[in-house]
Order: structure tokens, then sequence, then C-alpha cells
């Protein structure tokens, strides 16, 4: 496979946000239709490259290699294995409809695609490189898009929202740079794949792992994000336009879940061991404390956004429950709360768009005004709060599953049956939501709201259906995502 | 005594008088400029071409024409040559000093050359002072109250600290009895390095030099300094002088304080100390600022800190250190680009607005997108963000400071770094989301527009591509290597 399919999939959406920006003129639609395509080329590469992954041989496949920076020891090195590669999908995927989403932006549009294409390639780089620093540019580029998109075309105080979201973000980098620093010295090696295979042989006592674990962990405990690190969130994904929520909730904040397996579990399974019980405990105040406080929420997009971080506590669960089957689990969970989550906010924002209330004490009765609406934002509630025949479904079980039988961390089985109780918190507020918003009397008022129009109905549509598919046979992925865990876990040893 | 290897320094000074002499004759002031030019560029030739033939000692053990050196002449030909371009429009408002203007920044450049190629404390000293001279009088150039203010306060803080510095020289020479760097290293084996007076004066130099890099608690000229300067020379004295200032401290404290490491590694604690208050002070001093001379002000004192951290690693690790310094002068590469494009940036942008209000900035990004554009990636380049070059530079100086364990000092900068965020973020705030008062274009003519391009693209090639100026940093301080 010499052609470098990885380098095109990652440095196309870039490509896109120059051209649009240096086009002279007012064309906005072209600007929609190059933006269309130059994700949707992506798309399709990473689909090709999902069928021909070789699901046998395992390991890193379609890796590209050269030398970047000589003095620093740096490569730019990238490659997908089983791990990365349904999460490259899944950016892609949902890099291509949040352009179908923004179809109606009208403010400076230019501007918009051009950060929008810049964001999914820095957020592809980070599933996809496997050089530190490269990985570390690629996690910190993000932040640039991510601050402009939010505070101009969010709402609401998208000023302070941005500014947090920036803060918190680099607060967490800082101490990632710092963890990657003593990591490139104690084995003198950027390259994660040699860190990893080399274990903690390659650790000299320089600075302890322990140390290094956490200031790596901390890092991605903000994107993930993790009680009590995730305040910037609901504000982030309140004020941010639809799109960039989606991207948000869909693949921004998985990059956290990622790191930590790329990262802490691969490179220190002794210390990820040790400190499982800690981090285990965290999940669950996080699962429990979110569903709470999304019980409380008014807004319908602080709503979804607290059910966040809830759904990102089972991610935390299934990781440093350590098994096999449950972090296999964390990665459908991932996959699947991307996907769900970025349709509730599209729903959400499309809501919002068209009845210009997002307030759910205002809402009601809407079901009979935008029945297309509602049936699919029912669809994804109910994937949310994990119903059978959803991916949410699959993965729920499967994090319960795996950490309920794994004997890695003591009382497992206890923390599992705490974490189901955030199920029932889930089924609570989704139909709490669905109710507000959708049933009881029609109001007049919105008599003369719109349905989904064609282009909506196709990104709604290929979402449901991706859901469905994920839920009915969900092996399409785990299969995948087993073939990077397994031997992530078997340096557990569990 | 080989003249030649002077010759940088001698067209300078030549170029210099040149345009003094032509002033007086030539009433077309543009003759003069390129005049200036020209040297600039012709010196710099002659400095690339002596790259690599090291020659540690010349006059008598008084200067150096290593890579070192020859680096640093590089780096300061090409700051004041971007700094030229850059006051195109500016410096119409001293158009009676124009000529004055250019060869007080050529003077000043040849201080700063000399200052990183001296080897001796007296050359040293008189090379500082012809920098320091020069700079005072170019601060007072617009003649308005403040810039007559800024300048008296300048002169007079600077004399003190060239007396410190003085005293502190004078100390190291009662204790050693040399004035040649090597020799006192020399000279401290024979008679051990434990004297109190000897301490006493490599602290006064400290002071006296951390003046120069405008590094806490020896800052507090630069605020109302930075601020009543015309603002290209703020630019120039903001990079410049800090490029001269750390090249003088590699110089003086590798040579003649390098060794034993006890010594080294006392002075580096002193660096490490330094470094954490300035980038403290810097940052959160920065904060509340609202012009945005004076923002940059605070900010290149925090810069000043980050610089340090490699001067800690420098003593603190001085026995294992193989690259230190190659990080240091690579940030230092780094931070002129990024520092000068943001005042060339903020230059153009006041010929028009004749404000240095960070309000005043709002909307800048409607009526000019590319001026606004290359000010946002310098000032991104400035928090230390991928991919522009104040990333890498970051990355580079803290890994090497990590490897010598001062984890604890990273850990620090890195969280300062995220403090600046805040502040630089705000520039960029007011530029593209407040609504602008009006919809007129910021006119420039092309010789600052090409400036703030090198300077931009300078940025992104060092962000992205860093390996050839970290080879070059490298080579530059094999020296160090002893």
């Amino acid at each position: 496979m010499d052609f470098n399919w990885l380098s095109v999939i990652l440095f196309l959406p870039a490509a896109g946000a120059i051209v649009i920006a240096l086009m002279k003129g007012k064309n906005e639609k072209l600007y929609k239709w190059l933006a269309a395509i130059f994700t949707a080329i992506p798309l399709i590469l990473a689909i090709y490259l999902f069928i021909a992954f070789d699901r046998t041989a395992g390991g890193m496949q379609f890796e590209e290699n050269y030398l970047w920076i000589a003095p620093l020891n740096s490569y730019y090195h990238l490659g997908v294995d089983g791990l990365s590669l349904p999460l490259m999908l899944l950016t892609t995927f949902l890099g291509f409809l949040a352009v179908l989403i923004s179809w109606k932006v009208t403010v400076r549009p230019r501007e918009f695609f051009a950060w929008l294409l810049l964001l999914e390639t820095s957020i592809i780089g980070v599933f996809v490189s496997l050089d530190l620093l490269l990985f570390f540019i690629m996690w910190e580029i993000e932040v640039i898009p991510m601050y402009f998109l939010i505070s101009i075309w969010g709402s609401g105080r998208k000023g302070y929202s941005a500014t947090k979201y920036v803060i918190y973000t680099l607060f967490g980098s800082a101490l990632m740079l710092a963890g990657i620093l003593s990591l490139y010295f104690t084995t003198g090696s950027l390259s994660m794949m040699d860190i990893a295979n080399g274990g903690l042989g390659m650790v000299q006592t320089a600075m302890p792992a322990a140390a290094i674990f956490w200031l790596l962990f901390i890092g991605f405990a903000v994107k993930l994000p993790m009680f009590p690190l995730h305040t910037w969130l609901p504000d982030a994904h309140t004020d941010a336009p639809t799109a960039v929520s989606v991207m948000l909730a869909g693949v921004l904040i998985k990059m956290g879940g990622y790191g930590m397996i790329r990262l802490c579990v691969s490179m220190f399974p002794a210390q990820a061991q040790q400190y499982a019980q800690i981090l285990i405990i965290l999940a669950l105040v996080g699962i429990i404390y979110g569903a709470a406080v999304t019980l409380m929420q008014k807004d319908i997009k602080r709503l979804i956004a607290y059910s966040s971080i809830s759904h990102m506590g089972y991610v935390l669960l299934g990781i440093f429950a350590l098994g096999q089957v449950s972090m296999t689990g964390a990665a459908l969970q991932m996959f699947s709360h991307g996907i769900v989550t970025g349709l509730l906010f599209a729903m959400a924002g499309l809501l919002i768009h068209n009845v210009e209330v997002r307030d759910l004490s205002k809402l009601g009765g809407l079901g009979r005004q935008v029945p297309i609406i509602m049936a699919v934002f029912v669809i994804a509630g109910l994937a949310s709060l994990g119903l059978p025949t959803t991916s949410g479904f699959a993965a729920e079980f499967l994090v319960f599953l795996g950490s309920y039988t794994s004997n890695v961390v003591a009382h497992l089985n206890v923390y599992t049956i705490i974490a189901i109780i955030g199920v029932v918190l889930t089924a609570g507020y989704i139909l709490w939501m669905v109710q507000q918003a959708f049933h009881g009397p029609a109001k007049k008022e919105f008599n003369r709201v719109k349905d989904a129009d064609n282009l909506e109905k196709v990104y709604m549509f290929a979402m449901v259906a991706v859901i469905m598919l994920v839920g009915i046979y969900p092996a399409i992925l785990t299969d995948v995502f087993k073939v990077g865990i397994e031997p992530i876990v078997r340096l557990i040893g569990g | 005594m080989n003249l030649a290897l002077f010759k940088p320094e001698i067209i300078l000074a030549t170029t210099a008088v040149l345009v003094i002499l032509v002033d007086l004759f030539v009433s077309q002031k543009y003759v003069t400029k390129y005049l200036t030019l020209t040297g600039l560029v012709v010196a710099g030739v002659f400095a690339v071409l002596m790259w690599g033939n090291d020659n540690p000692a010349l006059f008598n053990n008084m200067l150096a024409a290593d890579n070192f050196a020859i680096f640093f002449k590089l780096l300061f030909l090409g700051i004041a040559f971007l700094v030229i371009l850059g006051s195109a429009d500016y410096e119409n408002k001293f158009a009676s000093f124009k000529s004055e203007y250019y060869a007080l920044i050529l003077l000043s450049t040849l201080g700063m050359i000399l200052m990183a190629s001296a080897t001796d404390l007296i050359t040293i000293y008189i090379s500082l002072e012809l920098a320091s001279v020069s700079l005072y009088v170019l601060v007072s150039l617009l003649k308005d109250k403040k810039s007559t203010e800024a300048a008296l306060k300048y002169l007079l803080l600077g004399a003190i600290a060239s007396a410190v510095l003085l005293y502190g020289m004078a100390l190291v020479f009662g204790s050693t009895g040399q004035t040649q760097l090597t020799a006192i290293t020399q000279s401290m084996h024979a008679t051990g390095s434990s004297q109190p007076g000897l301490w006493l004066g490599i602290v006064m130099i400290i002071a006296g030099f951390g003046f120069k890099i405008a590094a806490v608690p020896f800052h507090m000229w630069v605020p109302d300094v930075y601020e009543g300067a015309p603002t290209t020379v703020t630019g120039y004295l903001s990079v410049g002088s800090k490029a001269a200032g750390f090249a003088v401290i590699l110089r003086v404290f590798f040579s003649a304080f390098g060794t034993p490491f006890s010594m080294s590694y006392n002075w580096g604690v002193i660096f490490a100390v330094l470094a954490v208050i300035s980038m403290i002070v810097g940052n959160v001093s920065a904060i509340p600022q609202t012009n945005i001379k004076r923002m940059l002000g605070y900010s290149s004192i925090a810069q000043a800190g980050y610089l340090m951290v490699g001067l800690a690693t420098f003593g603190m690790a001085m026995s294992s250190t193989l690259f230190a310094e190659s990080g240091l002068l690579f940030f230092l590469v780094s931070y002129a680009l990024t520092n000068l494009g943001a005042f060339i940036a903020v230059v153009i942008i006041s010929n028009k607005i004749n404000s240095d209000n960070i309000a005043d900035y709002a909307g800048m990004g409607k009526r000019s997108p590319l001026i606004a554009l290359a000010l946002t990636l310098c000032l991104v380049s400035l928090i230390g963000i991928p991919p522009a070059a104040g990333f890498m530079a970051k990355f580079y100086l803290f890994s090497l400071a990590a490897q010598h364990g001062l984890l604890w000092l990273v850990i620090i900068a890195a969280i300062n770094s995220v403090i600046s965020a805040y502040y630089y973020l705000r520039v960029v705030k007011v530029m593209w989301f407040n609504p602008a008062p009006s919809r007129e274009k910021v006119p420039s003519s092309i010789a600052p527009k090409v400036a703030l391009a090198i300077c931009c693209l300078g940025v992104l090639l060092l962000g992205i591509i860093p390996g050839l100026m970290m080879k070059l940093t490298e080579l530059a301080t094999f020296i160090f290597l002893g």
C-alpha cells in the first residue's frame, strides 16, 4: 500500500479550507459545495480504508513514516489500527454532515466553512498521528478554529464560553505537554508505538512513571470531560453553533477517551491498574452527577450537553475496568455517542432554528407540527438512553458486561450496578425532554413552524441508519475495535 | 590582527557615517534609506561567508568571530532590516530626523553585534553602551511628552544598570585579576570560586544584564519606554536589545563562570528564580493593560521569563547539557520574528487609527483582514499554539529543560502560557468580533507589508519545518561544548 491514503484524508479538509479562504467574490453557494466536496472525498476514502483494513493482521496499517525534525528525532508518522480507524471514520462522517447541517449559515459563510474544515483536519490528525509531537500539534491546532467558531457564530454568552473553552483546553494541554516532554526524555523517543511496545522498561527513574501518567491523564480528562473538570462543556455546547456542537460532542471530546487508551493505558499499564479504582469512582460520580444535573436543565441544548458528561462517564468506566470487553464497549460507546449526541444536537439546532425557542418550558405540542423532527428526535433519544437495536444499547451493554466481569479492579461489580442507575436517570431526562417539547396540546404560535426539508432529511436519516446498523449488527465495529484493543489489554494481563 | 574577519562591523560603521554625511548634501531622504538597507544586506552577505571558519579569538582576545557570533550578527542584521522596512510610513512622524533614525539603528545594531562577539569584559561594556546610547536617542525621537519622558526614564535607569554592571565587572576583576572571559575561568580554577566578592560581582552582572533583557525585578522601565517610544523603535528594542542581552549572558556565563559545576548551578538557580517571577509578573501585569504597546511590553517580560528557563537549564545542568543553548537561540529567532511581526502590524494599524488602545482595534478583521490575520498569527505564536513558531520554540526549549530535571519549571512555564492566552486572545477577540466603527481600509505602502509577510512566513516555516533552523542553532552553539 504505497499510496498515502491517510495524508490525503488528513489534509484534504485543510486544503479545502485554504481554497475557500482564498476565493474571491461572494458566491456563498460555491463555498458550501466546495466544503461538501472537500469533506465528502475524505469520507469516501475513510470508508474504503475501513473496508480494506486487514482485520486478521491487526497492528498499525496504512502507515506513513518520514523523518520530520531531525534534531528532535521526530517523525511524520501516521497510521491507523483497530482503535483509531473507526474514530477517524466517525470524524469524516460527522465532518461531512456538519457541512450539510451548516447549509443555512448566512453570516460570514466563507470564514465559517474554512474554520470548520480546518477543525476536521486537526481532529483527524489526533486520531492518525503516531508521533507524540505531531499528536500534540494536532491536539493544539483544534483550539483556534473552535475559538473562532464559537465566538463568531455562537449565541448567548459566546465570548465567555469560547474563552473558557480555550483556557480549559490550554490548561489541560500545558500539563499534557509536560507529560509528553518527560515521556520523551525518559524514553528518548517520540514514537507512540515504540514507547508502548518498549513498555515501562524504557522508562528510567528520572521521573516517576506515575507523575507522567497523571500529567497526561489530566490533559485528556479535561477534554473527555471527566468530573470535576467538565464545567467548560455545558457553556461551550450551549453557545456553539449547531454544526460545531455536533463536532464537539461527536468527535472532539472523543479525543480525550482515545488519548487515555492510546497513551495512558498503553504506555502505563501498571499505573492504570494502580489508579483504576479512583478513576472508576470519579467515572461513577460523573455518571450520576451528570445525569442528575441534566434532569434540572431547561435549555434544550444545555440538557443534551450535560447528558454528555454522564455518557462520557461510561467511557471512563469502560476504559479503566481494563478488560477487553469493557474497553471495546468504551470504544463503541465513543462511536455511538458521537453519532447519537451529534444527531440530538443537530435536531435541537434544527428545532431552535425553526421554532426560535430554546427553553423547554416554552416548547410543547410540537409533535403535530413537526412530525419528522419529532420522530428522529425520539429515535436519537431512545438510542441515547440505550434502547435495544440502537447503537447506544450495544455500547452500554458491552461496558457493563465488561466491567462487571473484569477482575482487574476490586469491587467492580458493585460499581457497575451503581453505574446502571445512571441509565435509569438517563431514561428520565430523555423522556421528560421529549415530552416537554413534543407532547401535550399543540400551541397555536407554532402552527407555521416548518418541518425538516429535504437536505435535513438526508443527514438525519443517514445518522439514524448508522445508529440502527450499529445497534443491530455491532460486530461491524466491535470486530475492528477488538483488533486494536487486544494488544493493549495484553499489556495489562487482563 | 585580521581586519578581514571584521568586515560586517566595518561596513555597518561606514554605512552609518555615510548615511549621516549623505544626509547633509542630498535632500531626497529615500537615498539614505536605500543606503542603509544596502549596508545591512552587504554586511549580511559578508557575515554569511564567514560562517563556519571558527575564530574564537581576535584582537588580543577581545572579540570572537565564531559561529555563535555570526549567528547573532545575522539575527541582528535581519532585525534591523525588517525594522527599517517596517517604518516606511511611520517615519513621517519624525520626518526631519529620518537619516538620523537610520544611522542610529545602524549604530545600535553594530553595538549589539559587538555584544555577541565580545569575549572580554571591557569590549562587552563598550559595545553594550554603544547599543544603549543609540537606543536612548531613538526612544526620544518623537519629541513629544511621552517620548521624552520615556527616553529620560530609559536613560536614567539604563545608566544605573550600567553602573551596577560595571561595578560587578570590577568586583570580578578584583577577585580574579582578569577581564578576558576564558582567563577569568582559569584564574578561578587556580584561586577557587567561593570568594564573596566574586559572587557579589556575578550577582551585579546578572542585575545589569537583567535590565537589558527586561527580567523582573529589573523591568521597571519597560512599560513606559515601550509606550512612549516610536512604535518601530519599540519593536526594535523588544527583540534586538533582548536578543543581545541573551547573547552576552550566554557567552559570559558560559565562558567565564561555566565551570566548576557548583558555580554554574548556583547562577542557574538565580536564573530559574528570575524566570519564574518574570513569567508570573509579566503575564499577570499584562492582563489589565488597555494599550497594546504596554501589553506587548509586559508580554516581552514574560517571554524573557521563558527564555530564562533556557538559561536555568544551561546553568543547572551544565555538566550534562548538550543543546540547552540551541533551544535558547531557536526561541530567540522565533521570538524575534513573532514580536517584530506583531509590532509591524501595530505600526501599520496605528498609522491609520492614530491610537494604540486595544479597544480601537475593533473590527480590524473586517477593515483589513490580511493585517488582522497576520497580527492574529503573531499573537497565536506568542501564546505558543501550533502551527506557529512560538510553539516549536517552547517545545524545543522546554524539552531541554525537562530533560535535565527542571520539569517543575516547565510546568510553571506551561501554565503561564495558558494565562497569557487570556490577554493575547482579547486582542484577537476585539479585532474579529467587535463591530467596526468605520469600514475604511487601513492603507499601507508596500515595504511594511513585505516586512510583515516575511515575519509571518518565517513564523509559519519555523513552526512547521523547524529542522533546518534547529541544526543552525546547534552549529552556532558548538563553541559551548568546550
